[in-house]
């Protein structure tokens, strides 16, 4: 069974983005990136699936300039067996990734895609869920557990309330959440072992995909900072202050 | 023409978050429907006609719909698209699971998690963990969004909208429902309520969290929230986790013990009333957002707290 995970390279996690001067965007000059880390732990699982004898290949998949062949490269020093790059410098929104993917389902046949629940930049958490819709494929979003037997995928799945458990039959996509494991490091040999694994390239329009943006972003900025308030001596202090001057008890 | 927003609902009553994504639709403008897809949902259909503002509710009553499937229900929303300019939802873990289906099925973008509606095509939206907000505007012939459901108030009762059934869509029986595991509380939900009590890895394990913050949060009325570091140490169960990827919450008063303030923490909480941070790292990044901070040992802190509340 082959497994497709999606990975995208984002901004890292504790770098705190600033907005141009112009408010057109955010500066990712000179900014470190990394593997979104919803996609890290898509990955995990994706490999320990292979570990564990159910899956056979892992292809991670990702698409967007030419340095997401370093989120790639990751993916592989991970466990995945091959990488698939679908360089383009267009802003890519989640329904073009989603389309980019099903064009790559359509060419790999996997039996269970799995991506990141949502990237950390543009917060959209859509691409699983549209490429289950385009695919006609069944999802399981925010995946804490995922047990794979034969043709069926039994995923427990974080919801407001608390945890569901569905079963979906194969081929499926499943999204993974912060709880479904903790990914491994990359240990050297695997980082130099990666750099042999294949890498195949291919673009937007090879694969026969319009991948223009749909939103356009007329502006960005920083929201309302909220500032510093003040420094209580104790507990009875906070309690008169919330009392008689925030009047929130 | 008209506002499409997608209910959800137990089967006999509407959940809070609907009546927020009501009133983002007002601010849209026109005319409002509400779809209720459910099974024997009856009583929430009632309820969804009562909404202040809802002129129409449109009600799919079928036993596929039972178990909300992602599958069956944007099926059900793709059939009914036509006629309607906006498809709306809360962003919930429910909406933010069918909805992008929706989007994709009608080869639309979705706009995730809105705050803000400029006009018809445009609205705001937090990226980066809610530290820029973007302006964006959609040129699609339908605009399919989620609505984060702090960022509106909750629209009020007393409407009287029309009933009117739909013809339910076929069974696609992709997707089965095994059992669900649902925390039992008595305290306000989490993403509602007006105070709410929050304990992080300073807690330092579960006996703690729940024989310190408990007692607390009952005598406020509060409901019980956790970082992220307190869950992934097993302290709670995911659904007290308030954040980037867990719940969005905007209480009247936010009392954060024990949690240093991670980024991706404050994206859950900082457009809350008033924060109280009760800490013992003088440094901790919470206190930058707190308008009352504690630096102090909180297994010191939470007995004396107590005891002044009496």
């Amino acid at each position: 069974m082959k497994i497709l995970v999606a990975v995208k390279r984002v901004v890292d996690y504790n770098v705190k983005v600033r907005v141009k001067p112009d408010a057109s965007d955010v500066d990712l000059a000179n900014v470190k990136m990394s593997m979104n880390p919803f996609d890290e732990i898509a990955i995990e699982e994706a490999v320990r699936l292979k570990e564990a004898g159910i899956a056979t290949e892992v292809i991670a998949v990702s698409a967007g300039i030419a340095n997401c062949q370093e989120t790639l490269r990751t993916a592989m020093a991970i466990g995945a067996d091959r990488g698939i790059l679908i360089q383009t410098d267009v802003e890519l929104q989640p329904l073009a990734v989603a389309k980019l993917l099903k064009a790559v389902c359509e060419k790999e046949q996997p039996q269970i895609v799995l991506c990141g629940k949502q990237a950390i930049d543009d917060d959209a958490n859509q691409t699983g869920q549209m490429l289950a819709g385009l695919m006609n494929w069944p999802q399981a979003t925010f995946a804490s557990k995922i047990v794979v037997a034969g043709q069926l995928a039994t995923v427990t799945r974080e919801i407001d309330g608390g945890l569901e458990t569905v079963e979906v039959p194969l081929p499926a996509v499943l999204t993974a959440d912060l709880r479904l494991n903790e990914p491994r490091y990359a240990t050297l040999p695997n980082i130099m072992k990666a750099k042999r694994k294949p890498l195949e390239t291919t673009h937007p329009a090879t694969l026969g995909v319009d991948v223009a943006p749909r939103l356009k972003t007329l502006k960005v900025a920083e929201p309302p900072k909220r500032t510093a308030g003040i420094k209580v001596a104790d507990a009875a202090d906070l309690v008169m202050k919330l009392k008689t001057e925030a009047k929130v008890i | 023409m008209a506002i499409l927003v997608i209910a959800e609902h137990d089967h006999t009553s509407i959940k809070a978050a609907t009546r927020n994504a009501v009133t983002a639709a007002t601010k849209i403008g026109g005319e409002i429907h509400l779809l209720v897809a459910g099974s024997a949902c009856a009583a929430a259909a009632d309820a969804a006609a009562g909404l202040a503002g809802v002129s129409k509710v449109l009600v799919a009553d079928a036993p596929h719909y039972a178990d909300q499937s992602p599958e069956n229900l944007a099926a059900l929303v793709v059939a009914n698209a036509a006629s309607h300019t906006h498809l709306l939802a809360a962003a919930t873990t429910c909406g933010k699971n069918f909805m992008p289906r929706v989007a994709a099925l009608l080869d639309v973008a979705q706009i995730s998690e809105i705050i803000g509606v400029e006009s018809a095509d445009t609205f705001v939206r937090p990226i980066y963990a809610g530290n820029v907000v973007a302006t964006v505007q959609s040129a699609d012939p339908v605009k399919v969004i989620t609505v984060r459901a702090t960022a509106f108030e909750a629209a009020g009762d007393g409407g009287s909208a029309r009933i009117e059934n739909l013809s339910a869509g076929p069974d696609l029986a992709q997707n089965k429902l095994v059992g669900r595991e649902l925390s039992k509380s008595e305290r306000p939900e989490l993403t509602a309520a007006k105070v709410i009590v929050s304990g992080g890895r300073g807690m330092g394990n579960g006996e703690n969290f729940h024989r310190l913050l408990e007692p607390l949060a009952d005598r406020l009325g509060a409901a019980l929230g956790a970082s992220r570091a307190a869950v992934d140490a097993g302290y709670v169960s995911n659904d007290y986790q308030v954040g980037q990827t867990g719940k969005i919450v905007a209480p009247q008063l936010y009392i954060a013990v024990g949690i240093s303030g991670a980024i991706q923490h404050l994206a859950g909480m900082k457009d809350s009333k008033v924060i109280v941070a009760i800490n013992k790292d003088a440094e901790a990044p919470i206190f930058q957002v707190a308008d009352y901070g504690l630096v102090g040992d909180l297994f010191e802190v939470l007995p004396a707290l107590q005891a002044e509340l009496g």
